[in-house]
């Protein structure tokens, strides 16, 4: 409810009528910012429409929808290797989010010795670089004698996400009300029953922004990838090999319509909140 | 179970935390071991390695990619610069200024993660190109100097790895600008603070902890990055630290001496980072 009060703070300032023309600055920089974010994925959306000729997808030569309609035919490479990101990100997800969740559950609800141990072997893999932590995962392997394939990216996607997941879902438990819990087993529920019906909604949201964030940090992974894949190619690690002999629009395409399914998921997500808002009750517990 | 670990309540914090712990000790801690071991060795691929305690090396690495080093540090330092003020007017016009739109405009920031970075790296040498269709055209009308080139130059790389890291940086300044109380900007209006000092003296520093953890965010990733330099530069006078890590490692499968320059990477971050927290004195580590 902070955000309640500093919306309805600032506008007092932000809508008091001005000549300065100085005011228009801020949001006319603002928006060629965004311009600037967005230009590369306009590019990007523009040429998958591109009715090239010859290799190289860099000057425009005409309007087609042939990339869309054999997306699925013509790159079976790049479909595998899209294929394998998304076994590696779905895993490596339920994985991390499942681990970091418990070491988040330990560090917010448990007094134990060696926090501070175990808060710089969290933060560690945050601060060091990703060369870094793929080089080193290479000379595990390397040394262990361990053939790299789609099992080893897994593990270190698995690794620099359950740091990233404790962040996440401690940040949710911060201001978690235990009142709930005591009235749960002062009701007759046991443990188990209160984490279940009790605790484990409540820090829910917590739990499922971190396992969208550990996604979006897997499937976009290049540098850790390149170094600890062997024989299985991600789709990063496709596109980057096809760039050296140029990007057919294929990969244009893939990347338009990833990019239109993640706008309508975060659309759906929004209508599904807003309705929730409106549906609930003033006495719900998490207020 | 249940009734045992009732009476060892002090274990429960531990089994939470063994697995996401194991995980870590596993592939972040045992891997960098395994690494300053390969590097405090000497030998081929071929004929094996053995462990002399060859400590030279650092000095070594040092003195031989010292250009590359300090290039990278530069281009960090540069970088962050650029994102924070990018970003910081950024942040907070969404913040203050934002309205009815925050939300949207939030969204549009993070839009860019929603396609691969690969991708759009690539998508940013298409726009750069010598012939593309920016400079192309510029060049065309004459405005530009037909020798003109932005791609295989540090502006580039630069400019790429701004592009890059600008939405990690505009986050975390948001959330801190959005916490700040606005009626402690009004209070020091009132007081007779122009606008100037009263952002200087209330709003700035109220923002330290977004400025801090936005620039780690920026700074850490770009010294270690090799990707820009790579796609956008390619050239001797553009190729960073991790070039080198990645060249060392992946191609001349020189283990020794690319542990020792990732050691060294790392290590220097580290101090780095303390530092920092240090300058900004009470900054949390944890992000």
């Amino acid at each position: 409810m902070t955000t309640d009060t500093a919306t309805s703070a600032s506008p007092a300032v932000a809508r008091r009528p001005r000549r300065d023309p100085a005011a228009a600055i801020l949001p006319a920089f603002t928006g060629l910012v965004v311009l600037f974010l967005l230009l590369p994925i306009i590019v990007m959306i523009v040429f998958g429409f591109n009715d090239l000729r010859g290799r190289f997808n860099f000057t425009w030569q005409g309007f087609t929808l042939e990339h869309y309609a054999n997306i699925f035919t013509s790159q079976p490479r790049m479909n595998d290797a899209l294929l394998n990101s998304i076994i590696v990100a779905v895993v490596s997800t339920l994985v991390a989010t499942a681990l970091g969740t418990l070491i988040g559950l330990a560090l917010s609800r448990y007094e134990f010795r060696g926090r501070g141990p175990l808060n710089l072997l969290i933060f560690l893999p945050i601060a060091t670089p990703e060369v870094v932590l793929g080089a080193s995962l290479l000379a595990l392997f390397v040394s262990a004698g361990v053939a790299r394939d789609i099992t080893t990216i897994v593990i270190a996607h698995v690794m620099f996400n359950i740091s990233y997941v404790v962040v996440t879902v401690r940040a949710r438990l911060v201001g978690f009300n235990r009142n709930v819990e005591e009235a749960a087993a002062d009701l007759g529920a046991d443990e188990w029953t209160t984490f279940w019906k009790v605790t484990f909604p409540l820090i829910f949201p917590g739990i499922l922004a971190a396992a969208m964030l550990a996604f979006a940090f897997s499937i976009d992974d290049f540098v850790i990838t390149q170094f600890t894949a062997g024989i299985d190619q991600t789709f990063p690690l496709w596109v980057y090999g096809a760039s050296r002999i140029g990007v057919p629009p294929e990969v244009n395409v893939m990347g338009t319509i990833i990019f239109g399914l993640a706008i309508l998921g975060i659309v759906a997500w929004s209508l599904l909140q807003r309705r929730d808002h409106l549906t609930a009750t003033p006495t719900r517990m998490d207020r | 179970m249940a009734g045992w670990l009732r009476r060892h309540r002090g274990l429960v914090p531990y089994l939470f935390l063994l697995p996401g712990g194991a995980w870590l000790i596993l592939f972040f801690v045992l891997p960098m071991l395994i690494m300053a071991s390969v590097a405090l060795q000497e030998g081929t691929l071929g004929t094996g390695y053995q462990l002399t305690f060859n400590f030279g090396i650092f000095p070594e690495v040092l003195g031989r990619y010292d250009a590359q080093f300090i290039r990278s540090l530069v281009y960090a330092l540069i970088v962050t610069a650029l994102t924070l003020a990018i970003g910081y007017p950024m942040a907070y016009t969404i913040a203050f200024r934002g309205g009815r739109y925050k939300n949207v405009l939030l969204l549009l920031v993070i839009l860019p993660f929603f396609t691969s970075f690969i991708i759009r790296t690539i998508s940013w040498k298409f726009i750069l190109a010598d012939q593309g269709f920016v400079l192309g055209t510029l060049k065309e009308i004459g405005i530009l100097d037909e020798g003109f080139r932005l791609l295989a130059t540090p502006v580039a790389v630069i400019s790429g790895i701004t592009y890059n890291y600008l939405p990690f940086v505009v986050l975390p300044l948001y959330v801190a600008l959005e916490k700040i109380d606005y009626r402690l900007v009004e209070a020091a209006t009132d007081l007779y603070a122009s606008r100037a000092q009263a952002f200087l003296r209330v709003t700035l520093p109220l923002s330290m902890s977004g400025v801090f953890a936005g620039s780690l965010l920026a700074f850490i990733p770009a010294a270690g990055d090799y990707i820009n330099a790579e796609l956008l530069g390619g050239t001797r006078e553009t190729t960073m630290i991790g070039n080198v890590v990645q060249t060392l490692y992946l191609t001349n499968n020189d283990y020794p001496q690319a542990s020792a320059i990732s050691l060294i990477l790392m290590a220097g971050l580290i101090l780095g980072v303390i530092a920092y927290q240090r300058i900004l004195r009470g900054q949390e580590l944890t992000v």
